[in-house]
């Protein structure tokens, strides 16, 4: 997709609006919109005067959703910040630093009150008034209490922040805390990216859907959206046939692991996670770049209360486990046919025209046999 | 007990003419208990995620030397050996599968463990009665229990291939091989070539759930009683594999139906179910009573000697009568 150098046309950052158009249809395609929307996306994102401004926190974290993004190839991540949007402040990716970083983070914040995005990595400590996690020796949690109600959407992307991910995990001795908790009740939403990382394309798709509709895409009762985490992992798996058909690996490196069976013996939490992961697979390689292609078992790392908190290779508890058709029915349906008394009514009628009509055959070939 | 046909054609006309006379079919077919010692499965259809492991090791382990699917090639009647990788789910019990795990549906089929708009799985294989039909039924003694565990045992040696078991069974469990040119009939013997060693049955070794728990059945009845008297909604650290393997899952409780089946029915099953839903549901013919079927098969089978002796009496004097018309002429 990317260097095509005969392409005219060429944008900043290096990229053509060719590929652009590409990038954004492809978009579309994730959301599960027409990719006829692809160019309505492209221009959602170059038509604003402006790039739309991001604002991108970070909390206990480590990185790993940053990194993620930046292994993005469609766009690429020089793309997503010189041409999509305009990333204001990123304490990974900022070129300036200290005094520099923060005043220009409080300027774009001042300047594109109510329209830019906050995106929040990583959880955030409450214990002792946060100040396990600081900041230009401010703790995050107040950086966030105060940014929050100047943002035209909050995105929390990785486990860390939409449910507290590592850090939260017993004891949790910071406090840590999911960005959408601490902003419950001030009526700010929050869209939930869970997953460690998370794919960089339901972000981004986020992002382009928000900007180019104005609104957030549909999210489910835990704020994320019902495009990336609509289904479990284990409807879509490669190896769910496995599964129905009841070959599993028993241990790592038998005979049943390395033909590819269902890992579900072995821990897999994709029968409780709900996640793309089968889907969109990571990193563009092609087939099987996913944990479970691998072979290794899902942890459930984008589910709350599954992935950091149930024991690795503990069986998952499956959510629903609606049985496939292919299984025998307990009690067979008997079909409704003609009864017994129908059905002798009709075999004597046709009994009796079979007869006649042999009757009568039987006389033309008597008269004929009589005639040579 | 090996008996061959000449002996067996004495025996049965000697007990004949002894039946001949007044016996009561209770003195004659005293009812058995449950060995002290017997083994069998409680399967917990609230457990069963449908993943069908007991199935494919079921045909893995039974296909494997000493078990009741042997076949000379030693292939697994379920990995179809050729290039393309097919296979075919079973559908019922067959030649070829001794444990099948069914499914009920009603509706939308969402909801586990529920009636209306739900679904259930069930384990479908033989329950090793306490006093087993296809045992009274079989007249060459091919059918019997075996001391101590309790199991439903088939010896291939000694069948003659009258299929009275597969009729007699009120679970239909047992099936013949129509395809093969000396058939035997097959069905599920507790993996008794693996608890001869030492072992126990391979679906309940690889179930990952624990709906299918192997273990003395007088413990599997109080486990049942247990899970039975636990409130819906509870979290229960359910046991693995079998009673006393150290290994258990913690799950919570689903709404019981409360019934342990295979307690009491046709007279008490060393193989019991749990479910949410009526056994009725499930595939159980609601007609089964806990009646012993022994019992039924006697009043009849307690005439087949007499018969045999009437006609080898009336066979005697027509054969007389004839000889001498033939002497005349």
């Amino acid at each position: 997709m990317r260097g095509r150098e005969s392409d005219s046309g060429k944008r900043r950052g290096g990229i053509s609006r060719r590929d652009f158009l590409k990038v954004c249809t492809a978009a579309a395609v994730y959301m599960g919109l027409p990719a006829s929307f692809g160019p309505r996306l492209a221009e959602a994102a170059t038509a604003a005067a402006k790039r739309p401004p991001v604002i991108w926190l970070s909390g206990q974290e480590c990185t790993g959703c940053t990194e993620t993004l930046l292994r993005a190839t469609h766009p690429t991540v020089e793309s997503l910040i010189l041409d999509l949007i305009s990333l204001d402040y990123s304490e990974t990716l900022n070129t300036g630093a200290g005094q520099q970083a923060e005043e220009y983070r409080e300027k774009s914040i001042e300047e594109n009150k109510g329209k830019f995005i906050l995106v929040v990595e990583g959880s955030i400590p409450v214990k002792d008034g946060g100040i396990y996690c600081k900041v230009a020796g401010r703790p995050v949690l107040d950086i966030l209490k105060e940014t929050a109600p100047k943002a035209a959407a909050v995105i929390a992307i990785g486990s860390c922040a939409s449910w507290g991910g590592v850090p939260a995990t017993p004891p949790n001795p910071t406090g840590a805390t999911p960005a959408h908790e601490i902003l419950a009740g001030t009526g700010i939403p929050v869209v939930n990216i869970p997953g460690c990382p998370p794919n960089p394309y339901n972000f981004l798709s986020t992002v382009l859907y928000f900007l180019t509709l104005k609104k957030l895409p549909e999210l489910d009762d835990k704020m994320r959206p019902k495009f990336a985490y609509g289904r479990l992992i284990h409807e879509n798996c490669e190896r769910r046939p496995h599964f129905d058909a009841g070959r599993f690996a028993e241990v790592f490196g038998d005979a049943g692991h390395r033909q590819g069976w269902c890992l579900y013996k072995l821990g897999c939490k994709g029968p409780e996670t709900f996640n793309n992961c089968p889907t969109l697979l990571f990193g563009d390689v092609g087939a099987g770049a996913w944990p479970v292609g691998t072979g290794h078992p899902c942890f459930g790392c984008s589910e709350q209360g599954v992935g950091f908190v149930t024991p690795i290779h503990s069986p998952a508890k499956p959510l629903y486990i609606t049985p496939p058709i292919q299984f025998a029915a307990a009690q067979p349906q008997e079909g409704k046919g003609a009864s017994t008394l129908a059905a002798a009514v009709a075999g004597v009628a046709v009994g009796a025209g079979v007869v006649a009509a042999a009757a009568s055959l039987g006389k033309k070939c008597g008269s004929g046999n009589e005639e040579s | 007990m090996a008996i061959n046909r000449r002996d067996f054609l004495k025996v049965t006309a000697g007990s004949g003419l002894l039946l001949a006379a007044d016996v009561s079919p209770g003195l004659a077919s005293p009812p058995k208990s449950l060995p002290p010692e017997a083994v069998g499965i409680l399967y917990d259809a609230t457990l069963c995620i449908g993943c069908k492991s007991c199935m494919v090791n079921c045909k893995k382990y039974n296909s494997m030397p000493g078990g009741a699917l042997r076949q000379d090639n030693g292939s697994i009647p379920y990995e179809y050996q050729s290039s393309a990788r097919i296979y075919d789910a079973p559908t019922d019990l067959s030649a070829k599968t001794l444990n099948i795990i069914k499914v009920y549906r009603s509706g939308t089929g969402v909801n586990k463990d529920q009636v209306e708009n739900g679904y259930s799985f069930v384990q479908q294989h033989c329950l090793h009665c306490v006093d087993p039909a296809c045992a009274s039924v079989c007249p060459v003694g091919a059918f019997h229990k075996l001391p101590g565990s309790g199991i439903v045992a088939y010896e291939a040696d000694k069948c003659i291939g009258c299929r009275y078991c597969e009729l007699a069974c009120p679970f239909g469990v047992p099936r013949f091989e129509w395809r093969n040119a000396s058939p035997k009939l097959v069905k599920c013997q507790l993996c008794r070539h693996r608890v001869a060693e030492g072992g126990y049955s391979a679906c309940c070794e690889f179930c990952p759930t624990g709906a299918s728990l192997f273990g003395k059945v007088v413990d599997l009845r109080a486990e049942a009683a247990r899970r039975l008297a636990l409130p819906a909604g509870s979290s229960y650290d359910y046991p693995l594999n079998r009673i006393g393997s150290g290994r258990s899952m913690p799950k919570k409780v689903a709404n019981y139906y409360q019934h342990t089946y295979g307690l009491t029915e046709a007279g008490g099953t060393q193989c019991m179910l749990l479910a949410g839903v009526p056994f009725d549901k499930l595939g159980f013919n609601p007609r089964i009573t806990d009646q012993r079927y022994p019992d039924l098969t006697w009043e009849y089978i307690v005439k087949v000697p007499i018969l045999i002796a009437a006609l080898l009496a009336a066979g005697t004097v027509v054969q007389r009568l004839t000889r001498n018309k033939g002497d005349d002429r």
